[in-house]
């Protein structure tokens, strides 16, 4: 028998603050082209500090940045060597975390779980997938067993042949409704931009380039203003001939990276740090790789029946949109229009980008920030799709919601 | 100018590009300097990279909108380094030199008077004319880690490109004074960023994590008046006191025998008229002057020749066998427990970190070897220079044993014993009998012959000499002493074995007390032979003072210790009677126990009265003009007896282990130069154009 005597409560985590750098696109000319993904990680880390004086930087307990790829620049451990480039006290640990794109996700619910166990007070959880210097899937080597025993279709580590399987089973979810939606997508970006809503959020990164001098990235570079469906309507279909997923419908390749702080709620009152959102719950599923993109399905299904809330009680939406089939799967599922305000109202991926690991904490940070404008929704939910078939899924509540119980 | 002039100029570009900073309605125009190389080949300003940042600014100028600021950076972890000297050589002429300072002045002035607000981002270290390019700027942020400098008087130059004017405009003669002058006559002393924001050169620094976005948050800030500047004022009243300190330094350090730094004071002095308008074309003028006297002035091309020695040949030693050679050297032996032996065994720790055992005749000596190895550790550790576990370390790795057996695993053992050739020869043959055949026996002897020492032993070609100066720690040369049978492993160990000291070696022959001994001890015999046959010791002893040696040559003696100039005094007479006499005045210090010929600054001790007892005094000239003339003798016969690969060696031991100045070339520019050479050898040293003007 343990000899420990104190009791364990559960504690209530809140989301401080979420920052990100500007999104680029991956490649030789794009913004970051020349930018290192450690340093992404490091602007990051040093904005939430100064955004957040109150936090004295030993309290960070933990430091947990996700990459997909981690190798190189994203390689040794990044959680660790980012902690110690952005000079952190060295007594703070850190650590690497993958789940592929809900890599950042899963180090928010990870470290969000030790605080709420007990073991943290506050953490730092982010990611960062710089697709440029790391191309999706660079030094893999999938097990053969996995073709021998047909474990898995070959078409499951493609992810935008997954998009086009997910088109077959849902047969009713046409390409010209994913172009809507991606349209769309980029209408609400940019407007969302305009009214100062995206923005605020991001953190300005000197950017290196050898040939043109320093630069400084302020904004993001993925977004397609002049985007119309006509335009999309006749885009190619690199997956499939004659399919139904294209460059248009999909977010892209990207380099970026994000960071939140997470703080059990006791302890953001007693250092004054004000809390964007309240953790509810989250789920994990696993479903068939070949349509991984259904997974935030069952995975928001586990989390709703964990929390003993239902899909009406959700009052906004950050899905990622990997693929605009996919969110459409989901929106079909739990019976929510394609263009419902309530769903990704600053636009999403297929505008804004999508560097893999990141992603998940670009969706709480905007959630928190839609929060702080919408007192009259109280829970939100944050949600992904994950390569080899997974769902992720994660239920917030809104601090500032003015309604009675 | 001719683009032939500089030929090979790595060219560093100036980029332009327009950004948008939060919080500033308008566009920042920030400039990239950038030779395209990494950091190991810092950019410099040669005429090409004055050009591109012209055409940089030119383009700024057109750009539609105007910018709200300029803005100046460099590549990562580099602001700039200053002017492009290696393209000096090629300047033959006073306009060339001209063309080469008013250039400078021309284009860093646009930045001055720009009527758009300027800022320079020293993200990284900022030398000579990159950290004048930055005071030109209405602003400077600094990275933490960034170090500026003047090195301009240490090269013998003057910080022409408006350096002299900007900076005591800025923070003040007195500070001015500091780190034009003070600093670069303190081996080049460089100022940190924290301290160059105290004394008001940056007006903020920023850590270099995000160094170039919050300098532009900054920038913003400044333009949008949310952030204020504040700067010192500046003490007009100052000036002619800092400028009487600016002279006693100059003539302290280099006895006025540096042009460029007495240049430098004389602009500094003319600053007190600020850098407004006319004011600052006068300044900038009389820079170009000083400039153009300079950079066509032999010293100038001495000290050139010399930084490259310094900075080139000794890291690459002529004559030194294939690294790959080299044995590896896990353990050392050190004979002895004396001073010396206790030095060499602190700076073989600190820098190899393997174990080091002490050894010498008695258990009293040897734990006061060791003991005051692990006290110098101590105090290195009180001063933080060594963590605690590193202290704990080194501390473990330097025992004492008096028995030799200690030595049995040792790479190689270095003897600093007794002065005496039976000595060291039955020493060698004792760790003979203890250690591997490969085992490397080296030893510090300052005059003794290495391959007499070596003669006996079974294994020779083991032998080498590694010759330290005193004090160890300070002077950076090892003169490497290849004996008839050293073979090419022993000393091409004995050179990675420097080289990982941190010291530059000379290979140098078996000969009589090598190189700078040689020198110095004939250089000191012709001035205290000067005294014995009745020149006064004041007379004497300021005779050399033109050349602007560190030392006179009796504070010499007092430094290299009577007993020590005797011996070896006494070993070169042994070796060249002719040419080196032993005094009659230094073997009384010796027996008297004195270290110095004056009793207090100025005074001979009385009880060395009548060492000046002659009656044929000479002038101060004459005194000067002997000495010089033996040392272009000396030289020459090294060079035909084969002591060194080349002159260039004589040169580099003499600044490196002398400490001689980079004005004299060592000694052979000055010898040139002043015609002694050909006068006492028929033929000078080194061709014209090498460490002088061109013919």
């Amino acid at each position: 028998m343990s000899s420990r005597e104190r009791p364990r409560p559960l504690r209530e985590v809140v989301f401080v603050d979420g920052v990100r750098t500007p999104f680029g696109k991956a490649g030789p000319t794009g913004v970051y082209a020349e930018t290192r993904a450690d340093d992404l990680v490091v602007r990051v880390i040093r904005e939430l500090l100064r955004r957040n004086p109150a936090l004295p930087p030993e309290r960070v307990d933990e430091v947990a940045i996700a990459a997909t790829t981690q190798i190189g620049d994203q390689g040794l451990t990044i959680g660790r060597t980012a902690a110690l480039l952005a000079g952190l006290p060295r007594s703070v640990p850190g650590y690497a975390i993958d789940r592929m794109c809900a890599g950042a996700m899963t180090a928010v619910t990870t470290t969000a779980s030790g605080i709420a166990f007990g073991a943290y007070d506050v953490a730092i959880a982010g990611g960062v997938e710089h697709m440029g210097r790391h191309p999706m899937g660079e030094g893999a080597d999938p097990n053969p067993r996995f073709f021998s025993e047909k474990l898995v279709d070959e078409s499951a580590l493609v992810m935008g042949a997954t998009a086009e399987n997910l088109h077959d089973r849902f047969p009713h979810l046409t390409r010209e409704r994913a172009d809507a939606f991606a349209l769309a997508s980029q209408q609400r970006y940019a407007k969302a931009v305009a009214n100062g809503q995206i923005g605020p959020e991001l953190v300005p990164v000197a950017t290196r380039s050898a040939e043109h001098g320093w630069g400084l990235a302020t904004a993001d570079e993925p977004p397609r203003p002049g985007t119309t469906l006509e335009g999309l309507a006749g885009l190619k279909t690199p997956f499939r001939p004659h399919g139904h997923v294209t460059a248009g419908n999909a977010a892209g390749l990207n380099d970026g990276a994000t960071g939140c702080i997470l703080a059990a709620e006791e302890v953001a009152a007693e250092l004054g740090l004000t809390a964007g959102m309240r953790l509810v719950g989250y789920g994990f599923v696993g479903v068939e790789p070949e349509v991984m993109g259904v997974g935030p399905v069952p995975s928001t299904e586990r989390a709703l029946a964990r929390t003993g809330l239902t899909i009406d009680d959700i009052g906004l939406f950050e899905l990622n949109e990997a693929f605009a089939v996919q969110v459409l799967a989901f929106l079909d599922h739990f019976g929510i229009a394609d263009d419902d305000p309530r769903v990704n109202p600053w636009g999403g991926a297929i505008a804004v980008g999508h560097p893999l690991a990141s992603s998940g904490v670009r969706l709480m940070t905007q959630l928190s920030r839609q929060f702080a404008e919408r007192p009259d929704v109280r829970y939100g939910l944050t949600a992904m799709c994950v390569g080899l078939g997974m769902g992720a899924t994660v239920i917030w509540e809104n601090p500032a919601w003015e309604g009675t119980e | 100018m001719s683009t032939a002039v500089f030929a090979d100029e790595v060219v560093t570009e100036a980029r332009v590009r327009y950004l948008r900073v939060p919080g500033l309605a308008g566009e920042i125009a920030l400039v990239t300097l950038d030779n395209g190389h990494d950091h190991t080949r810092p950019s410099t300003f040669g005429p090409g990279g004055l050009a591109s940042l012209d055409a940089a600014l030119d383009e700024i100028a057109a750009h539609t909108p105007a910018p709200a600021a300029i803005a100046v950076t460099g590549k990562p972890f580099v602001f700039a380094v200053g002017a492009d000297l290696s393209g000096v050589p090629a300047v033959t002429s006073a306009d060339q030199a001209r063309e080469m300072a008013e250039t400078g002045h021309r284009v860093f002035r646009r930045l001055k008077d720009s009527a758009i607000p300027t800022f320079a981002f020293v993200n990284g270290v900022a030398l000579g004319g990159g950290l004048e390019l930055a005071l030109h700027c209405s602003y400077r942020t600094i990275a933490s880690t960034a170090v500026v400098a003047f090195p301009e008087v240490f090269l013998g130059l003057v910080p022409g490109w408006g350096g002299t004017q900007l900076l005591p405009d800025l923070i003040g003669i007195d500070a001015a004074v500091t780190v034009v002058v003070e600093n670069a006559l303190a081996q080049n002393t460089m100022t940190p960023a924290p301290k160059a924001a105290r004394l008001g050169i940056a007006d903020a620094v920023f850590e270099p994590a995000d160094f170039l976005e919050r300098s532009l948050e900054w920038a913003a800030g400044v333009l949008a008046g949310s952030v204020a500047v504040s700067r010192p004022e500046v003490d007009r009243t100052a000036w002619d006191g800092a400028i009487e300190r600016a002279r006693a330094v100059v003539a302290g350090r280099t006895r006025n025998a540096s042009p460029g730094a007495v240049r430098a004071v004389e602009l500094l002095d003319l600053a007190r008229h600020g850098v407004d308008g006319e004011a600052f074309t006068a300044g900038t003028a009389a820079e170009d002057d000083a400039l153009t006297d300079l950079l066509t002035s032999d010293p100038l091309r001495a000290s050139l020749y010399s930084f490259d020695l310094v900075n080139k040949r000794a890291k690459r030693p002529a004559g030194a066998p294939d690294k790959g050679l080299a044995r590896k050297v896990t353990k050392v032996g050190v004979v002895g427990a004396g001073l010396m032996a206790s030095q060499l065994a602190l700076l073989f720790v600190r820098q190899l970190k393997v174990p080091v055992v002490l050894t010498d005749v008695d258990q009293a000596r040897v734990d006061r070897g060791v003991a005051w190895v692990h006290g110098e550790l101590e105090k290195l550790a009180a001063r933080g220079r060594l963590s605690a576990d590193r202290l704990n370390q080194l501390t473990g790795l330097v025992t004492g044993s008096l028995s030799k057996d200690a030595f049995a695993d040792a790479d190689l053992v270095i003897e600093a014993v007794f002065e005496e050739l039976s000595v060291k020869q039955q020493v060698f043959a004792e760790v003979e009998a203890i250690v591997s055949p490969e085992c490397v026996l080296a030893t510090n002897t300052s005059a003794l012959s290495v391959t007499e020492m070596a003669s006996e032993l079974e294994h020779p070609e083991r032998v080498v000499g590694l010759h330290f100066f005193n004090p160890v720690a300070v002077l950076p040369l090892v003169e490497v002493v290849r004996a008839e049978r050293t073979d090419d492993a022993t000393l091409a160990t004995a050179f990675a074995v420097g080289r990982a000291l941190k010291k530059s070696c000379v290979l140098v022959a078996d000969a009589p007390a090598f190189v700078v001994n040689r020198l110095l001890t004939r250089f000191l015999g012709e001035v205290t032979s000067a005294v014995e046959q009745g020149t006064p010791v004041a007379v004497a002893d300021r005779a050399l003072d033109p050349l602007g040696l560190p030392m006179s040559p009796f504070e010499l003696l007092t430094l290299v210790g009577p007993p020590v100039a005797l011996h070896v005094a006494e070993r070169m007479h042994e070796a060249f009677p002719d040419r080196f006499a032993v005094g009659e005045g230094l073997r009384r210090m010796v027996e008297l126990g004195k270290t110095s010929v004056y009793s207090e600054p100025g005074v001979v001790d009385p009880d060395l009265a009548g060492i000046d007892a002659g009656d044929s005094p000479l002038t101060g000239e004459q005194v000067r003009e002997r000495a010089v003339e033996a040392l272009a003798q000396e030289i020459g016969l090294m060079l035909d007896e084969g002591v060194v690969q080349a002159v260039q060696d004589v040169d580099l031991c003499m600044l490196l282990g002398a400490g001689w100045p980079f004005w004299l070339g060592g000694i052979s520019a000055y010898l040139d130069r002043t015609g002694v050479s050909e006068r006492v050898t028929g033929a000078r040293f080194l061709p014209r154009g090498v460490a002088s003007l061109p013919a």
